[in-house]
């Protein structure tokens, strides 16, 4: 449980306006300064005394990165706009419902008050030797606390584990991933529009860095553009109860079926790995086929082929099976969130079968 | 929790003083506040000014307010310890448990997870705001009464405040939307099927009212 300590350590609170100023303040103070947005990933760090910024970059004055816009092709969410908002916005619920169903189910009505979409995608791991300043391979050290005969790594990779076996703890990114989403980024050397998958770095190219953004850098927004629009959607969190907590693991997939035939599909899953995963060798296997629980069950064990399990967490592997499996058959199954409880007794139903 | 007893002093129970009184005392005289449950000083000193204060207008209960505010410091820390408006609690300080929760601009937030100055402009209403003028009490607080909603009740001015803003937004909701729109508040007395009969007795009499 965290501790209840003093007051933050002393930081410089600048407060802009407009996006131009922000990253004008951004890069006049490089490494010294942290943006905060809704702030709910921020304090714990300042709070804890783990991060220690001079600057703190408020963007909550930034009117002109809240809210949803309709574009040309599909809609832009400002980076600063609540994951309230974007539950509630009728255009994402008729068009982009797998995002709305996403951040419904992050953390608590409150939580989702405050916090905001750029703060979601960008918000650092969970791992808590790490979030409690231990000198781990991410905080610049050269040991992994959660990977050692005592460690708990209960909530921890199965993949893509590369000295730092922490997960990335988002339930909106795979959403994104799903919708084929672009994240539009100011940096020194210009805006720069990515697709999801490729603003998370992951532990192999850059262990102390989660994402793409360097000191300076803005995420300005996320475009989803209309080609998944209306698609046939899949979303399910699991954790341990149903507010508040992280996903154990969650999966996102969009589907456009031709008849009973999947014609496309993209699958992301998250809090299996470092980097938010898109299950591209699924997809591939998976098209072409009728979307039904066969299809799903081959997709399944195709998903979880090379997954290596720390000492507490082999509980993901049949649990990511189930997940995808769901995700790609579709129709009937239950979405939404549940805990791990009642999706163990699927998982025994599924094993026994 | 870490130190427990800290307002205790040295020599003994006939120096005790209630924390409630202490708190109101050093309020009053200005001071930083430590509360019994927790301990929370000043960076670097005793003294009554922080390093960084900056005298700024909240509108805080539809009354503005003027009060220094550190740069660092939390909407829950100014309300409680620089306004005096302790109904607001501190359960955990990290946006785990909604003891903290106040509306701004309407909408629950968790006052220990927003710096007082980025509310500036905006509007704030805690516990203490919600009955009239001359008293009466506002429609969730009566059925809080009449119900017998909580236990210790420390939880109690963040659920109603949490109830409160989801009402503003939802008049009209099943126990099971209830539920769910003000499940950001935990009680750790557990009784939460009463504290829902309290709530939906709550919104009942605010659609009479
Ligand atoms: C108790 C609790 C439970 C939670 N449960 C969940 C959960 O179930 N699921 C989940 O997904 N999350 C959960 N979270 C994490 C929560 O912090 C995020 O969901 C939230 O969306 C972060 O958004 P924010 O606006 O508050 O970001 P902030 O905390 O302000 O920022 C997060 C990070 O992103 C950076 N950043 C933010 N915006 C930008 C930008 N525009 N440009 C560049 N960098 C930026 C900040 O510098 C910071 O490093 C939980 C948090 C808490 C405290
Ligand atoms: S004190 Fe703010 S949520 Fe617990
Ligand atoms: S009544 Fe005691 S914490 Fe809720």
């Amino acid at each position: 449980m965290a501790v209840i300590r003093d007051v933050m350590p002393a930081f410089d609170l600048l407060q802009p306006e407009s996006a131009g100023d922000a990253q004008k303040l951004l890069q006049q103070h490089g490494s010294d300064a942290w943006v905060m947005a809704g702030g709910m990933d921020s304090l714990d760090w300042l709070k804890d005394r783990i991060k220690k910024p001079g600057v703190l970059v408020d963007l909550s004055g930034v009117e002109e990165l809240k809210g949803v816009r309709a574009t040309g092709d599909g809609v832009e969410i400002g980076a600063m706009t609540t994951l309230t908002e974007i539950a509630n916005h009728p255009g994402i619920r008729k068009n982009y419902g797998l995002l709305a169903q996403a951040v419904e189910l992050v953390a608590s009505p409150q939580i989702r008050n405050q916090a905001t979409l750029g703060g979601n995608v960008s918000q650092d791991v969970r791992c808590w030797y790490y979030r409690g300043g231990w000198p781990c391979y991410r905080a610049g050290g050269n040991i992994c606390f959660a990977d050692t005969p005592v460690g708990r790594n209960r909530e921890h990779a199965i993949f893509g584990a590369n000295r730092c076996v922490a997960v990335h703890p988002s339930d909106s990114v795979p959403a994104l991933i799903a919708l084929d989403a672009k994240f539009v980024v100011q940096t020194s050397g210009g805006e720069r529009v990515v697709d999801a998958e490729d603003y998370f770095v992951g532990p192999e190219d850059d262990i102390t860095r989660i994402n793409m953004l360097r000191p300076g850098d803005l995420l300005t927004a996320i475009r989803i553009p209309a080609a998944w629009a209306g698609a046939r959607f899949y979303f399910e969190k699991v954790r341990d109860r149903n507010v508040w907590d992280f996903p154990l693991m969650n999966v996102a997939s969009a589907a456009r079926l031709n008849g009973g035939t999947i014609a496309e599909i993209r699958i992301a899953v998250n809090a299996v790995s470092p980097r938010p995963m898109r299950l591209q060798a699924v997809e591939a296997a998976v098209r072409g086929r009728a979307a039904d629980a066969d299809t799903g069950e081959m997709a399944g064990k195709l998903a979880v082929e090379g997954a290596v399990p720390l000492q507490y967490n082999a509980y993901k592997i049949p649990l990511m099976r189930n997940l995808v499996k769901r995700a790609v058959a579709g129709a009937g199954q239950p979405q939404g969130s549940s805990t791990l409880a009642s999706n163990a007794l699927a998982q025994e139903a599924t094993c026994r079968s | 929790m870490p130190e427990t007893d800290n307002l205790r002093t040295e020599e003994g129970p006939s120096t005790e003083i209630t924390r409630r009184r202490f708190i109101l005392g050093v309020i009053a005289g200005g001071a930083v506040v430590g509360a019994a449950s927790y301990r929370i000083l000043a960076p670097g000193g005793r003294g009554r000014s922080f390093g960084g204060e900056r005298l700024i207008t909240l509108n805080v209960n539809g009354k503005p307010r003027r009060v220094e505010v550190m740069k660092q410091e939390t909407l829950a820390w100014t309300l409680r310890y620089k306004l005096g408006l302790t109904g607001t609690k501190l359960g955990c300080d990290r946006a785990e448990c909604g003891a903290c929760t106040v509306l701004v601009d309407d909408v629950p937030h968790y006052s220990c997870s927003l710096l007082t100055n980025t509310v500036r402009g905006r509007k704030v209403t805690t516990i203490e705001g919600l009955a009239a003028d001359d008293g009466t009490l506002h429609p969730v607080q009566q059925a809080v009464v009449e119900a017998q909603g909580f236990q210790c009740a420390f939880c109690m001015s963040g659920f109603v405040m949490a109830t409160v803003g989801y009402l503003k937004a939802h008049p009209s909701p099943t126990r099971t939307e209830l539920a769910h729109g003000i499940s950001g508040n935990l009680c750790r007395c557990q009784d939460y099927m009463k504290i829902l009969d309290a709530m939906m007795l709550g919104a009942e009499k605010m659609r009479r009212a």
